[in-house]
This record gives C-alpha cells, sequence and structure tokens, in this order.
C-alpha cells in the first residue's frame, strides 16, 4: 500500500540566537491511508515543528532546508504558495493544543467554518448551511442549528475543541493532523474528545497524525508510534509492539519514569539531564549522556536504524548486528528499592489540619454600584483533614474549585465560612500579624512554573525573602543528618543541595533553568521556611514525564526525611496513585468521595470518581475496566445544578438526585461518598435546601 | 568678585538630580548583580550613539544651568561690586560672540547681507533701497561677492581639521584609557575597536563622536565670523537660541516626568495591586482629570501664576528668576496633569502581576504589601515606566512648544523651542520664506528626541534580564580577559538552551 505521506530526510532550521537550532534533523516517516500516527516526544523534541513543517507554515524564523514532504506524490515542498493553500483545510487539516486562542472570537462558528468552505468548494448559501449543521451535528455539537451562530465564548473548553475539529473536517481532508489535541482539556472532556476522533476516523476513513506528550493517549489511540527525540525519530514501531517491549533505551526509560500504583514503594526512575542543545552538530547517539546503558560507541557513531521485526525500528547501537536483545526490565534494574515508608507506630498521626465546611464564595456584582446579584460558590462547605506526615491527594476536573481550597487553607484568598485548623490554631479570621507568624508552617508550590519565580530576582534573593519576611532563624532549624547550617548563605547552599542543585545556581536569574529546574527552586523557595506542610498546586502538569518522575521522587523523599504532609491538588490519576496516602475527588465545589487511597480507586463508589477514573487513559489495557460514559460539561458553579450536583451528566440519576443534595454514605472508618445510590447516614443533613 | 552665583529653582532641581543620578550610579557599581545589567546597556550600538549625542546636550544643558551676575565695572557709594541685573551662564560666557552679535532683523545662514531690503543713505546723501551689510556676520569681509565663497570655504576646511584634531585627541584618550584598564597594549585596543570585537562599540562611538566633533568644529570656525544658522526677527543668532533651548527642552522633559512618576507610580500600582474601593476611588480621579481638556487646565493655572508673579514683583530679583519660576510651574502643571496614562498603564500591569503565581507565593510568606510592591510590582513594570516617560518626554517638548503658542507656556523672555517654533511660525507664510528658525529647532528636538528614545530603548532591552545583547562574533580570537565580562557566568549558557519552545501549561 503507498503512504499517503511521506516525509523523507526532512531539516527544519530555526534561525534564533547564535546559532541555528536544528529543530527537526533528518526525520523520516510515513503515514498510511487510515490510520493513526502517533508521535510522541517531550517538548523540544520538535513533534510541532514537524507539523508545522507539514503545513508549511513555520515561523519567520523557521526554515526548511532540505527533505521532502510527499502527499499523493505531491511534493509539498515544491508548491507554490496558492497551491499550497489549496491543500491545507483541504487534503491536510490541522487542529491545535489551545481552542481557547484557535478560534477568532469576534467571529460566529459558523462563519469559521464557512470560511474553509468557500475556500475549498463552490457550495450555494444553501448548501453551505447545511453542511456547517452537518459537520457540527458530526462533532456531536447538540442543538446546532441554533449554537452554529453563537460566538467562541460561548462554547465550553470542549465544545470549542469540538468545533475546531468540525472545523478541521470541513473540507473533507485525507490527513488530520492533531498537535495535543486534548492536552488543554480535562480527562472526562479528553475521553470525549479522543472518542469523537476515533469515530470521525472509522466513518470517514481518515489518517491521522496524533502529536503528543502522553503515553496514555497513544495507547488507546494510536495504530503506530513514533517516539522523537532531540529532533529526530528513535524509534517507531506498531503500538502493541511498543507497548509490550520498548526497544530504544528512551523508550524504556519514558515507561520507568511514568508514576503509578505498583511504583508507591519505590522512587521513580529519572532520566538525567536534559534534552540536548539542539544547536550542535551531533557526533553520536543523541540520547547517550541521558541513557543509561550507554557504550562507547554510542558517543562515538551515529547509530542507523534496527529492524526488530518488519514493522519495528529502533535506532540504537543495542541492536546492533549481534541483536542483542536489550533487558526488558533492564530500567528497574538501577532503582534503588525505597525502603518501605517507615509506618509511624501510632496508627493515628496527629492531624496536622483540620478543614470544616470551607467555603469560599465570590460575589458576582453588576451595575454602576457593584450590587451584588450573585454567588460563584467555588468551594462550597469542604472537610478534610491531613495528618502530620501524610498525603492527602484533591482530584477534580478544572474550575471544581481544588486550587481555591488550596489557596483559601493559606488564607491567601479569605474564606466565606467554615474553619480551618492548623494543630491548634484557627486560621481564618486570624489577624494578619498574628497569622504572619504561623506562615512559615504551611507554604505552597504552584503549577507553572514560569510565573511562580520573579523573573527580576536572583534565585538567592527568591530564597531569602521568604526567610527574611518571617525571620526564620537558620540556626535554629537543622534537619538530623544535616550540617548545622550557620549562616544564610550555606543555609540556601544546603536547600540548593536538597533539591538537587548545585549551589551556584544561586547566583542566576530564573529564565536561565528549565521548567523542571525552575519547580525545584520554587520548592527550595518554600522549604526555605522549613514548613510543615506543602500545598502542591499540580506541581509536575506543567512539565514533561520524565521530569516529573525527578519532581515527584524529590518530593516524596522530602516527606521522608522531613515529615512533611502534603495537600497534593491534582488531575492525574497516576500521580495520585504513585504519592497519595488519601484521596479526596472533588466536583463543583464539593468532595463527592474520599477514603484511603486503595479504597477510592480501587473501588469508587460515586458514579463521578467512576467515571473520572475511568476517562484516564491507559497504557495497560484493563480486561474489567468498565467504560463510564460521561457526557456534558461541568456546569457552572456559579448556578450549580439542584440537588446532586453531578445529575445532569449522571448516568444513574434518579428523581431524588435532582431535588436534595445526598447526605454522606460510609463504606469503611475512612470511605465516604455523597451518593443516593448508596445507604444513607441520618445524621448530616447539612447539604440539604 | 567678578560675579555673584545665582541659584535658580531649577537649577537647584537640577542638580539635586544629578546628585542622584551620582548616587544611583555609585550604588549600582558597587552591587555586582545591578552592575551586570547595567553594562549590558553599552553592548546596544545605538544605545552607544544615542548616549554621546544625549551627553553632549546634557553637557550644554548643564553648563547653561551655572547660572550667575557678572559685577559691572562701577562701583556703589560704599566701593561694593554692583551686579549686573541680567542673569548669565557658562554657556552664555563660552558663546559669548553668539549672544552680542545682534543684526537688526532676519538673515540667512551664513549671509552677509539682511535678508529684508532697507532704505540706507549712502554719504552723498543719496538714498537707496537694498539688503544691507550684516553688522557682525562676514563684516571682516573687503567686497562679498568676490571673497565669500573663498572664505567659507577656507574657514570650513579650517573647521574641519579643527574637528579633526579634537576628535583625534578624544580618540587617543579612549584608546590610552582602554589599554590601561584592560591590560592589553595600545595597538590590540585598536585592532579591537577596528575589528568591532569590545564589548562596548567603541566604533560606534567613534563615529558618532567624529561627526559631532566635525560639525562643532565647524560650526564654531564659523561662528566667530557668520551666523551660521542665520538670525530671528530681532537679530539673534539662531544657533545660540537653539543652544539655549536645550536646557528648557531638559528640564520639562526631565522635571515633569519626576514630578508626575511619584502619582502615576503610587496610584496606579495601588490601584492594580489592591483593588477595592481604593481602585474606585482612584478611577474616577484619573477618569475625572482626564475628561477635562488639558489645556484649559494649564492654561487657567498659569495665567493664575502670572498674576501672582505680575503683583509680586518684589519676590523677585531678576527677569531670570521670575521666567524660572514660571517655567518650574509649567512643569508642575504638566506633571500633575499628564499623569493619567501612565497611571492606567500600571494599574493594568498590576492587576496582572499581582494574580501572578510568585506574588501569591509572597504573600504565603507574609511579606508585607510594601514589600511585595516595591520587590515585586515595580522592577516588573520598570519597562513601562522607562518607555512612557521618553515617549512622555518627546510629548512634553512638543507640548511646551504648543503652550507657548496658545500664549501660557514659558515666559516670553526664555528662549525655548516653543518660542522659537512658535516665532518663526508666522514668518512660514511670508514671501521669501524664512525658513531656518523653524529648521533649526526641528533639527536639535529631534535629534534630542531621537536620542533619548534609542537610548531608552537599549536601557530597556538590558533591563530585562531574559535578553542576552551581546553575541560575540565567532571569528575574533578569543580573549580571556573579556570573556568572563561578557557572559556573567560561563554557565549560563547551557541551562538556557534547554525548552526551545516552552508548551504553554498543560492544565
Amino acid at each position: 500500500m503507498n503512504p499517503l505521506l511521506a516525509i523523507e530526510d526532512l531539516e527544519t532550521l530555526l534561525h534564533t540566537g547564535n546559532a541555528p537550532v536544528r529543530a527537526v534533523d533528518g526525520l523520516t516517516l510515513n503515514i498510511m491511508p487510515g490510520e493513526t500516527f502517533a508521535l510522541l516526544g517531550e517538548s523540544g523534541s520538535g513533534k510541532s515543528m514537524t507539523a508545522l513543517s507539514i503545513m508549511r507554515l513555520l515561523p519567520d524564523v523557521g526554515e526548511i532546508v532540505a527533505g521532502h514532504i510527499r502527499i499523493d506524490d505531491t511534493d509539498l515542498l515544491q508548491l507554490p504558495e496558492t497551491t499550497m493553500r489549496k491543500i491545507r483545510g483541504k487534503r491536510i487539516s490541522m487542529i491545535f493544543q489551545e481552542p481557547m486562542l484557535s478560534l477568532n472570537p469576534v467571529l460566529t462558528i459558523a462563519e469559521q467554518i464557512e470560511e474553509v468552505l468557500k475556500q475549498h468548494f463552490n457550495l450555494s448559501r444553501q448548501a453551505i448551511d447545511t453542511r456547517i449543521r452537518e459537520l457540527l451535528e458530526q462533532v456531536g455539537i447538540p442543538d446546532a442549528p441554533h449554537r452554529m451562530h453563537e460566538y467562541p465564548f460561548q462554547f465550553s473548553g470542549g465544545m470549542k475543541q469540538r468545533a475546531m475539529i468540525a472545523m478541521a473536517l470541513a473540507g473533507e481532508p485525507e490527513l488530520l493532523i492533531a498537535d495535543e489535541p486534548t492536552t488543554a482539556l480535562d480527562v472526562t472532556i479528553q475521553a470525549q474528545v479522543l472518542e469523537l476522533m476515533r469515530n470521525i476516523q472509522q466513518r470517514n476513513h481518515m489518517a491521522i497524525l496524533l502529536i503528543t506528550h502522553d503515553l496514555g493517549v497513544v495507547a488507546e489511540m494510536a495504530q503506530r508510534v513514533a517516539v522523537m527525540y532531540a529532533g529526530e525519530i528513535v524509534e517507531v514501531a506498531p503500538r502493541d509492539a511498543f507497548f509490550d517491549h520498548p526497544a530504544h533505551p528512551y523508550s524504556q526509560q519514558l515507561f520507568a519514569s511514568l508514576p503509578g500504583k505498583h511504583k508507591r514503594d519505590q522512587s521513580l526512575t529519572v532520566i538525567q539531564g536534559a534534552v540536548p542543545s539542539l544547536a550542535q552538530q551531533f557526533s553520536g547517539c543523541r540520547f547517550a549522556d541521558r541513557c543509561n546503558q550507554a557504550m562507547d560507541i554510542c558517543r562515538q557513531a551515529i547509530p542507523q536504524w534496527h529492524a526488530i521485526t518488519d514493522e519495528h525500528l529502533v535506532r540504537c547501537h543495542l541492536l546492533n548486528d549481534e541483536r542483542r536483545q536489550p533487558p526488558a526490565q533492564a530500567s528497574a534494574a538501577p532503582v534503588p528499592q525505597m525502603a518501605k515508608n517507615a509506618q509511624p507506630t501510632s496508627v493515628n498521626p496527629a492531624v496536622l489540619l483540620q478543614v470544616t465546611d470551607l467555603k469560599v464564595h465570590f460575589p458576582i456584582r453588576e451595575g454602576l454600584f457593584k450590587r451584588t446579584v450573585g454567588h460563584v460558590k467555588a468551594v462550597d462547605g469542604v472537610s478534610l483533614t491531613i495528618a502530620a506526615g501524610k498525603t492527602l491527594a484533591l482530584v477534580g476536573e478544572s474550575g471544581c474549585g481544588k486550587t481555591t481550597i488550596g489557596k483559601s487553607i493559606l488564607q491567601l484568598i479569605k474564606p466565606t465560612g467554615g474553619s480551618v485548623r492548623f494543630k491548634e490554631h484557627e486560621l481564618v479570621s486570624l489577624p494578619r500579624p498574628r497569622l504572619r507568624q504561623l506562615r512559615s508552617h504551611f507554604q505552597i508550590i504552584f503549577q507553572d512554573p514560569y510565573s511562580s519565580l520573579n523573573p527580576r530576582m536572583r534565585i538567592i534573593d527568591i530564597l531569602e525573602e521568604g526567610m527574611n519576611a518571617l525571620g526564620v532563624d537558620p540556626s535554629r532549624h537543622s534537619a538530623p543528618g544535616d550540617s548545622p547550617a550557620t549562616s544564610k548563605h550555606e543555609e540556601i547552599d544546603a536547600l540548593l543541595q536538597r533539591v538537587g542543585l548545585p549551589a551556584e545556581v544561586k547566583w542566576r536569574f530564573p529564565h536561565e533553568f528549565s521548567g523542571g529546574q525552575r519547580q525545584r527552586i520554587a520548592i527550595a523557595r518554600a522549604l526555605a521556611v522549613h514548613p510543615e506542610l506543602l500545598i502542591c498546586d499540580e506541581p509536575t502538569s506543567a512539565l514533561d514525564v520524565s521530569v516529573q518522575a525527578q519532581i515527584l521522587n524529590l518530593l516524596k523523599s522530602l516527606q521522608k526525611n522531613l515529615g512533611l504532609a502534603f495537600l497534593f491538588i491534582t488531575h492525574n490519576i497516576a500521580v495520585v496513585e504513585y504519592l497519595a496516602d488519601e484521596v479526596a475527588v472533588m466536583y463543583l465545589g464539593r468532595i463527592v468521595e474520599r477514603g484511603r487511597i486503595d479504597e477510592v480507586l480501587s473501588d469508587p463508589k460515586h458514579p463521578y470518581t467512576q467515571a473520572l477514573l475511568s476517562s484516564v487513559p491507559q497504557i495497560t489495557p484493563h480486561p474489567d475496566r468498565r467504560a463510564v460514559p460521561v457526557t456534558g460539561d461541568l456546569p457552572s458553579p456559579a448556578s450549580p445544578p439542584a440537588g446532586c450536583h453531578f445529575h445532569p451528566r449522571c448516568p444513574h440519576a434518579m428523581p431524588i438526585c435532582r431535588q436534595s443534595y445526598p447526605p454522606v454514605s460510609s463504606f469503611s472508618t475512612t470511605h465516604t461518598t455523597h451518593c443516593y445510590l448508596y445507604p444513607q447516614e441520618h445524621d448530616s443533613n447539612q447539604y440539604e435546601h | 568678585m567678578p560675579f555673584s552665583p545665582i541659584l535658580l529653582w531649577t537649577d537647584a532641581l537640577i542638580y539635586l538630580l544629578v546628585v542622584f543620578v551620582l548616587c544611583f550610579i555609585w550604588y549600582v557599581r558597587r552591587h555586582a548583580h545591578m552592575l551586570t545589567p547595567w553594562k549590558r546597556v553599552g553592548h546596544s550600538t545605538s544605545g552607544m550613539s544615542a548616549l554621546t549625542i544625549l551627553l553632549f546636550f546634557l553637557l550644554i544643558g548643564l553648563l547653561d544651568t551655572v547660572h550667575f551676575r557678572p559685577a559691572l565695572e562701577h562701583k556703589n557709594d560704599e566701593g561694593n561690586a554692583v551686579y549686573s541685573v541680567e542673569v548669565l551662564s557658562l554657556l552664555d560666557v563660552l558663546v559669548e560672540p553668539l549672544r552680542t552679535q545682534v543684526e537688526k532683523t532676519y538673515s540667512a545662514p551664513l549671509a552677509t547681507h539682511l535678508y529684508a531690503k532697507e532704505t540706507l543713505e549712502l554719504p552723498g546723501g543719496r538714498q537707496v533701497r537694498t539688503f544691507a551689510r550684516l553688522q557682525h556676520g562676514g563684516a571682516h569681509l573687503q567686497d562679498p561677492e568676490a571673497e565669500y565663497n573663498d572664505d567659507i570655504a577656507w574657514r570650513s576646511a579650517q573647521g574641519l581639521l579643527l574637528g579633526f584634531v579634537i576628535w583625534s585627541v578624544l580618540t587617543a584618550a579612549i584608546i590610552a584609557g582602554l589599554a590601561r584598564f584592560h591590560p592589553k597594549r595600545i595597538p590590540q585596543s585598536i585592532s579591537a575597536i577596528w575589528h568591532r570585537s569590545t564589548e562596548i562599540p567603541w566604533h560606534a562611538i567613534l563615529i558618532t563622536l567624529f561627526i559631532l566633533s566635525m560639525l562643532i568644529g565647524w560650526s564654531a570656525m564659523l561662528a566667530s565670523h557668520y551666523h551660521v544658522l542665520g538670525t530671528d526677527k530681532v537679530g539673534q543668532d539662531i544657533l545660540y537660541q537653539s543652544l539655549k533651548s536645550i536646557r528648557v527642552a531638559l528640564v520639562i522633559g526631565t522635571l515633569t516626568t519626576l514630578i508626575m512618576l511619584p502619582f502615576a507610580l503610587l496610584l496606579g500600582i495601588a490601584a492594580g495591586y489592591f483593588r477595592g474601593w481604593l481602585d474606585d476611588v482612584i478611577q474616577y480621579v484619573y477618569t475625572t482629570l482626564n475628561s477635562i481638556p488639558s489645556v484649559l487646565l494649564i492654561a487657567a493655572a498659569v495665567l493664575m501664576m502670572q498674576v501672582y508673579i505680575e503683583t509680586h514683583p518684589e519676590l523677585f530679583e531678576t527677569v531670570a528668576s521670575r521666567a524660572d519660576l514660571r517655567l518650574l510651574f509649567l512643569c508642575i502643571i504638566l506633571g500633575i496633569t499628564s499623569w493619567t496614562s501612565l497611571c492606567r498603564l500600571l494599574r493594568g500591569e498590576a492587576m496582572k502581576l499581582r494574580e501572578l503565581e510568585y506574588i501569591q507565593a509572597a504573600h504565603a510568606f507574609g511579606v508585607s504589601h510594601w514589600r511585595i510592591i516595591s520587590r515585586h510590582i515595580l522592577p516588573n513594570v520598570m519597562h513601562l515606566v522607562l518607555i512612557a516617560t521618553v515617549m512622555d518626554f518627546s510629548g512634553l517638548v512638543l507640548a511646551e512648544a504648543v503652550l507657548s503658542y496658545v500664549g501660557v507656556g514659558v515666559d516670553p523672555t526664555m528662549i525655548s523651542f516653543g518660542t522659537m517654533i512658535n516665532a518663526a511660525r508666522l514668518e512660514m507664510a511670508r514671501e521669501p520664506m524664512v525658513w531656518w528658525a523653524l529648521l533649526a529647532a526641528f533639527g536639535f528636538m529631534f535629534t534630542l528626541v531621537l536620542s533619548a528614545n534609542l537610548f531608552a530603548d537599549a536601557v530597556q532591552h538590558a533591563l530585562d534580564p531574559r535578553t542576552r545583547t551581546f553575541t560575540r562574533k565567532i571569528t575574533t580570537p578569543p580573549n580571556p580577559a573579556e570573556k568572563t565580562a561578557i557572559l556573567s557566568n560561563p554557565a549560563t549558557a547551557a541551562p538556557a538552551a534547554a525548552p526551545i519552545f516552552p508548551e504553554p501549561p498543560q492544565r
């Protein structure tokens, strides 16, 4: 069979800085008609540049210097721009990562789709309207005839991505390039969009080039996988072969660095170092410096392709002539088995943080005098407890109020009601000077390492800020095993070493660091004041898998050595499985289920928890996995549905669910949920409306 | 004493500003991490050229700031010196001939005759209507028609030679200085400048200096016997007026900004950072202020001031101090009316910044509001302030011209670009046209504002820690002495290269 798209030796340069960056360096791949081909790689590996090269939409600094991109024997790189315009959207379409940014906010959805149709087809007014309606119905937008005349701001994130897909499908393309199509979406929405893409592909027999960093998405979607590293492809394989026995050390180490339940008691394998600078000429294997199986030859000769089977190709010296099979679990070998978490002898360790019935309502104001017309109930009666040295994970989709809880515990947002007790201190309504004395006990780590460090301050100033503000005396607290830090500078050096950075970095500015390094600095900043509780607000979600593993290892070792308690706010179930002791699932400002990690994740009770867990793309197919369909989007917290908030999306909704919020149901001393499917306890009816 | 020093209000403020700047420089020099970004300003070719020109303007402005009253020849009854009522500056003394050689009326640049015909009485008693000879411009020529071209050419050549000599001396001084501060020999310094491999673009500075000194030498040689830029209606030398205007422009540009900045910074950041009722109040204030036509406000205030000055003549010893107080007051009024746009800009930026996570982290440390504003918000809005003030600088110099046109600008006795333009404006319509006054004002203003803009651009670029300004040419032989100075840290290159395209945070 002839490939639909054939890329040969593509080389794309980016002329930024002093030396040109070889963003794509000799890339060759074939995509067959109707198949889903996944391009997998970390950020900076050249995935997106490949896609933009195919579309010939490179930024101004980009230049394709060599290679061929053929679609049905037409070389796209030879076409004049006018002809290329007939190909974009017609034969190849593209959908982008951020649906919020890829739709024009001042045009209606219909107008934007019409643009594509007018460019490629000669249709009458009537036909265009019908076609737009068909397209929107095809991507599952309800009430398409009306909604097509709405503006993008009236669509939710998932709906926008559906509209984007509809627009991409408008030209009936043979190839759809999807650049991280679901990265910006929540898991339940991601599951819907992936399902939609699968259906459309089967129906239209269209090829998809799926660009992603998420192994789970690859496992669910792709038929063939290519792993990209530092501008070139290092492994191509059919999906099953790839997931059964990845051959390239990079792929193996990627798998090993994924967090998960079975790795709870060990530290994750990390890929040392960072992606090498692409501005250089490589004389050996690009991965050699980070590879745990590197040999002398790896640094001397560029590896050639080696076929394991006809379809499974690897670029690695390990598979040289003797066809030495790499040890399947090579990656697991060097992992030092972390001692089983020394369980405190007391069964009930001291409660560190007790949150009771916490409420954070944001007023909606209107008019000249800013009259309050309603409230966004971001957090609506949440109770949770964290024991010293333990980890509570708070799980939920974006917009459910997770971050608000974190900030209101720290009193960065004033709670509307409820109480937050830290040890014996009530934090709500504590006056500012008193609160300040307590601040060193609890700290926060933020999601985005790029905006959490002041770009105009040196690392030393950043680290000193908290110490100075809270008057932390470095000599007083020195963890056992450390040499007693006498001066502030030594303390800072010790902090940086503890988070795995050399002490010299304190003289630099944040922009000189990569995302993972910045997150380490942010952790060091929080540790500088010797907190007992760290609130981690999605600390790894902006990071690559290999970097995420480093940060998770760091957090875990910190907990072990310093006895820190974590409130871990995340949407990543795998991270929860790896790190958390207890888990609380949140939906629209309320906790719907909570319990110990094994109770909740292996036996979820609430339909939302079940749906959430089943929406997470899995690498290993679970035979007993029940697919719980979840439809629709998260409702606005300004006007939550009456009764159980989840009932409009719940497959088991009953009449009573629409009337009142379900009281608590207990399954064990620790495992509770709020759902009418289970017998209720009668004493608690605080949520009744 | 042959003179009595005079300290005008604006003089005092300018001295204060100079002291402040010197203190700042001293402070920065002692802190390596603050010095590094400022050193990077030196990497910008255009910035350093602009700075050279700007320094020249500043020098003229400062010379014009040192005021005194010369002693008159006669003494009073008690034998004490009597001082002139006329206040002079150092600049006036330096360019004495320009100030004193006054013609009758208009004359074109480098002319020997007046621009208008007038009736002259010949020695025979006959009256003739012709272009009269100038009293000073080309007065040394016996026969202007025959000697004029040769004289101009000869003096030009002399002037250019003088300029070249000045430039050579400066260049020699710079090269000697370079050789002294860096352990290098003089030929190496010269070759480094020639190959443009120095850290500071000395080649650009030298080229700028060359042009400047050529111009200065040329005009200095000609100005003693001609009016290089012509004369105005009352016969004053335009070059002299232009030089005098520089100080007024600098005063209006800098003092007004200084008066405006506290309002804009304090109110703008407070509104954006604290939000709530404070934000509402500040917003209402600047919206109200903005909706009053500022010319009206300024006119009213200046007229009130004028009445006050005229009813209290005993407060002012000299005309210059009157004019100076009016200038200061104009700066204050302009400052009070022009802070709104910067304030609005800063409010928006502060609103954006306060939600950023590093500010949240600072809150979590219990850092006080004042420290958050001064350490986190202020440094991150400084680029806006810098751009806005430089943009305002040119706007203010122009505003002064407009206000002088309306009649509420600087004192009519004070020479400024505004009064020059205002006087020249009427003559544009006349035939033949008097173009040189306007052109001179335009040329000087343009150069001043452009170099200020370019320099501010370079500063803003360099102060952003994310940019690297100095790209070393690969062809030049590496020099270990310089290397440490160029990249603040040799290891910076490695981690900076890591993410080429940082992907947006994934939610």
